[in-house]
């Protein structure tokens, strides 16, 4: 690491604020405060507001209403449309931008440059950083002379090299092909750690945003629908719009219907379309006595079970005492996993399997599910219930 | 449709003159038969060779040596459209300002086929894609996935092409529609057992969409498999590396005997696979996959054993699904995937990797187990491993 002590890693805080531009609504009013040295992700579908949102907070753009105040060691200040250039931050884009008429070693150094930082040290931060950042034997190039994926580092090294107590990341990596953005996300992961700075990290990816860890901030359609810890949100979403976001493949939702006299719930198309296999009544889930409160409570009989594709099991065992059967409509290979599509009597569903399965389209295929491991909302998409911390192993 | 050989194929841009040297080859010397009705998939990242191929099928290139047959038939020599090739680009190339059936009948009436005929096939084709409720709009209103279809359809609705080359033809498809479409191109390759060659630096269209995956890397073809077969047993460490999230470890290694010493891990091994491997060539590395070990948070009374080995902790991710794990091991760094519950108890975990599924390149290159399986099942059922919660 440098020589120099890094600045104080910055608070940030949002109090009301929106963002319109003309009759649209970019941002719905939202509260949000970061602690300073933490990581933060956004993570939502393209449009739900992240950058409109990272924008905000580098002061790229004014909101239309509400103040966002800077912490710096217990003091704040209102830094509300205040020009970036006045901000302690560093912001990394989605596509590669970098100066094209400096070299490496110059886009690096850039930003110590115009702080006056003296020769000596200058020379020596650059190459630290490029050494991090695997740019060592590169550095006298043009970024037009460096693949896509040297070109991010490069401007991934200026901006870590600024220093700043707030850096913001809108999808960095979203441009690389698979293989470079696990290696760069690892690498990355490694350098924010061990920095003291505040970090916001804009993705699209459930996964991207498990393996950052942290915190988490969901946000759907211009609103920020759950923030918290990673994986308790991951864990207990608070409601059918933070789980959807956080799984990918999609979230497979299925009606239900509560029997409450008996505490199940019967998987309302199924039961009569043979939905289920092995069971003459239909697709019965025995519920948990807390899920069978949480449900009662509503008053209502008609709810929603979920699950996570990876709850769709390829073998039985344990407790997976249900059974849904289908027609493989599609075996998406993806990294180490097979996404299946199938197609059932009670609704299409994805199975998110370990491995390579080379299912042909049309076969049949057989989901062992475990009851412990549904997901429940109300049909407004509100928590009623979440799997206990002993299932879901598999 | 046709079969197609290529027989001691190789293409260097510039050519002969440059194809002295092994480095100048855009493609290295190959042979390779694809079977009549098969689905192949080109694979590797950009550089690699994959478009020189696409192209010298096409006819769009020559090769610089070599020949390529169509059904036996000596092809190399001709052009692109004495081939009857039809090809389906990243893009969608359409006409505009014609409407759906037009721009799907157009290189049906270009060959001069009659009219009701091109009504029939191109009825079959739009029912294929479904597109047939919009034969009758114009191709320029309709979304780029539509747009797309179109495209495909233009490639498939010719009955007699050698084959269909598709150029990353999902690229400008909205994420969320792309494996709508991906379905789509397995079911037509089912039911029309058009010949198909895909063309893709993603790992995710060429697995899913190819039964046969040729995998690239410097203008040379490092193996052709199944998708299982990549992932299970790649053969090349750049194969092993390429495919699968995270991909293959893999420790440099030195061999004895009866075991493979990495750093300060020593693993027990058949003699006669050590042998083959000492004699395949120079450099060894073992390989594994994150998936292929199993991992402890803390020692039991058993593993002072060979079996398992302390792990340094350098990162340790929950991701919800499963855990993954970044471990000091053996002089190296490996990434282990874990249960969604697991927790390093401290610094280390205690790793082992699992003797079956062990693979050992010399030189890169795959040293086959051969058919020795048994050989090793002593190491597979010690107490130690018995002793795995």
């Amino acid at each position: 690491m440098s020589a120099t002590p890094h600045p104080a890693a910055l608070a940030l805080k949002l109090e009301g604020v929106e963002q319109r531009v003309g009759a649209a609504i970019h941002l719905y009013p939202l509260n949000l405060e970061l602690v300073p040295g933490q990581l933060n992700v956004l993570l939502g579908a393209t449009l739900a507001g992240k950058t409109s949102l990272l924008r905000l907070m580098a002061g790229l753009d004014a909101p239309t209403a509400g103040r966002i105040h800077e912490g710096s060691r217990g003091a704040w200040r209102d830094v509300t449309g205040l020009p970036v250039r006045q901000r302690d931050l560093a912001m990394v884009y989605q596509q590669f931008i970098n100066y094209p008429s400096l070299s490496v070693r110059e886009n690096i150094a850039s930003p110590l440059r115009l702080r006056g930082v003296a020769k000596g040290e200058l020379e020596q931060r650059v190459a630290t950083i490029a050494e991090q950042l695997r740019l060592t034997p590169f550095l006298d190039r043009r970024p037009a002379e460096l693949s896509g994926g040297q070109q991010q580092r490069t401007a991934l090294a200026r901006a870590l090299a600024k220093d700043a107590g707030l850096l913001l990341l809108d999808e960095p990596l979203v441009n690389l092909d698979y293989k470079l953005r696990e290696e760069l996300r690892a690498e990355l992961l490694q350098l924010l750690r061990v920095r003291n700075t505040t970090v916001v990290y804009a993705t699209t990816e459930p996964q991207e945003a498990l393996q950052l860890g942290g915190n988490v901030v969901v946000m759907e359609a211009g609103r920020v629908v759950q923030s918290g810890p990673t994986l308790q949100v991951f864990s207990r979403p608070a409601s059918l719009a933070a789980a959807r976001a956080f799984s990918d493949p999609p979230l497979n939702v299925l009606p239900a219907r509560f029997d409450g006299t008996r505490g199940i719930a019967t998987l309302a198309n199924g039961a009569a379309n043979g939905l289920a296999s092995g069971l003459s009544g239909g697709l019965e889930v025995a519920l948990s006595p807390a899920a069978v409160a949480a449900v009662r409570a509503t008053g209502v009989n008609e709810f929603l079970l979920a699950l996570r594709p990876h709850q769709l099991h390829s073998e039985p065992g344990g407790c997976r005492s249900l059974t849904l059967q289908g027609t493989v409509e599609l075996a998406e290979i993806s990294g180490s996993d097979t996404y299946l599509h199938v197609h059932t009597a009670g609704g299409d569903v994805v199975a998110q399997w370990r491995g390579i399965h080379p299912l042909s389209l049309g076969s049949r295929a057989h989901l062992f599910l475990d009851p412990r491991e549904f997901f429940g909302f109300t049909c407004e998409g509100a928590a009623l219930f979440a799997p206990t911390a002993a299932a879901g192993e598999t | 449709m046709a079969r197609i050989e290529l027989v001691n194929v190789g293409h260097a841009y510039g050519g002969a003159a440059n194809a002295g040297t092994e480095t100048r080859w855009a493609l290295r010397p190959m042979t390779m038969t694809w079977r009549d009705g098969g689905a192949y998939a080109l694979l590797g990242p950009s550089g690699c060779g994959k478009t020189t191929l696409l192209n010298l099928i096409s006819g769009l290139l020559t090769p610089t040596q070599g020949r390529i047959l169509f059904d036996g038939k000596d092809i190399t020599q001709l052009g692109p459209r004495e081939r009857n090739i039809a090809q389906v680009f990243q893009f969608p190339v359409l006409y505009d300002t014609m409407t759906v059936f037009d721009n799907l009948a157009f290189p049906l009436r270009n060959r001069g086929w009659k009219e009701a005929a091109v009504r029939t096939r191109v009825g079959e084709v739009a029912e294929l894609l479904d597109l047939a409720a919009d034969l009758k709009r114009r191709a320029r209103g309709l979304p780029p996935d539509a747009q797309q279809k179109i495209s495909l359809g233009r490639g498939l609705v010719r009955t007699d092409v050698a084959a269909v080359l598709l150029d990353e033809p999902l690229t400008v498809i909205d994420p969320h529609l792309k494996w709508l479409l991906r379905r789509k191109l397995k079911q037509i390759h089912q039911q029309l057992k058009v010949s198909l060659i895909y063309v893709t630096h993603d790992q995710v269209e060429a697995l899913t969409f190819a039964e046969e995956v040729v995998v690239m890397n410097h203008g040379e073809v490092l193996q052709v498999g199944t998708p299982q077969a990549l992932y299970e047993a790649p053969e090349h460490t750049f194969v092993g590396h390429f495919i699968g999230s995270p991909g293959m470890n893999f420790l440099p290694c030195k061999l004895g005997a009866n075991e493979a010493r990495m750093g300060d891990v020593t693993l027990p091994m058949d003699a006669e696979w050590l042998a083959r491997a000492a004699a395949a060539g120079t450099e060894h590395q073992l390989g594994f996959r994150p998936d292929a070990a199993e991992v402890l948070a803390a020692p039991v009374a058993s593993t002072a054993g060979a079996a398992w080995q302390p792990a340094r902790v350098q990162s340790f991710q929950p991701m919800g699904t499963h855990s993954l794990l970044q471990l000091g091991f053996g002089g190296g760094s490996v990434w282990v995937r874990a249960a969604a519950a697991f927790q390093p108890a401290g610094d280390y975990v205690w790793l082992r990797p699992l003797p079956g599924k062990l693979a050992l390149f010399a030189d890169q290159r795959l040293v086959p187990r051969s058919a020795t399986e048994a050989s090793i099942a002593p190491h597979a059922s010690t107490p130690e491993a018995g002793a795995a919660p």
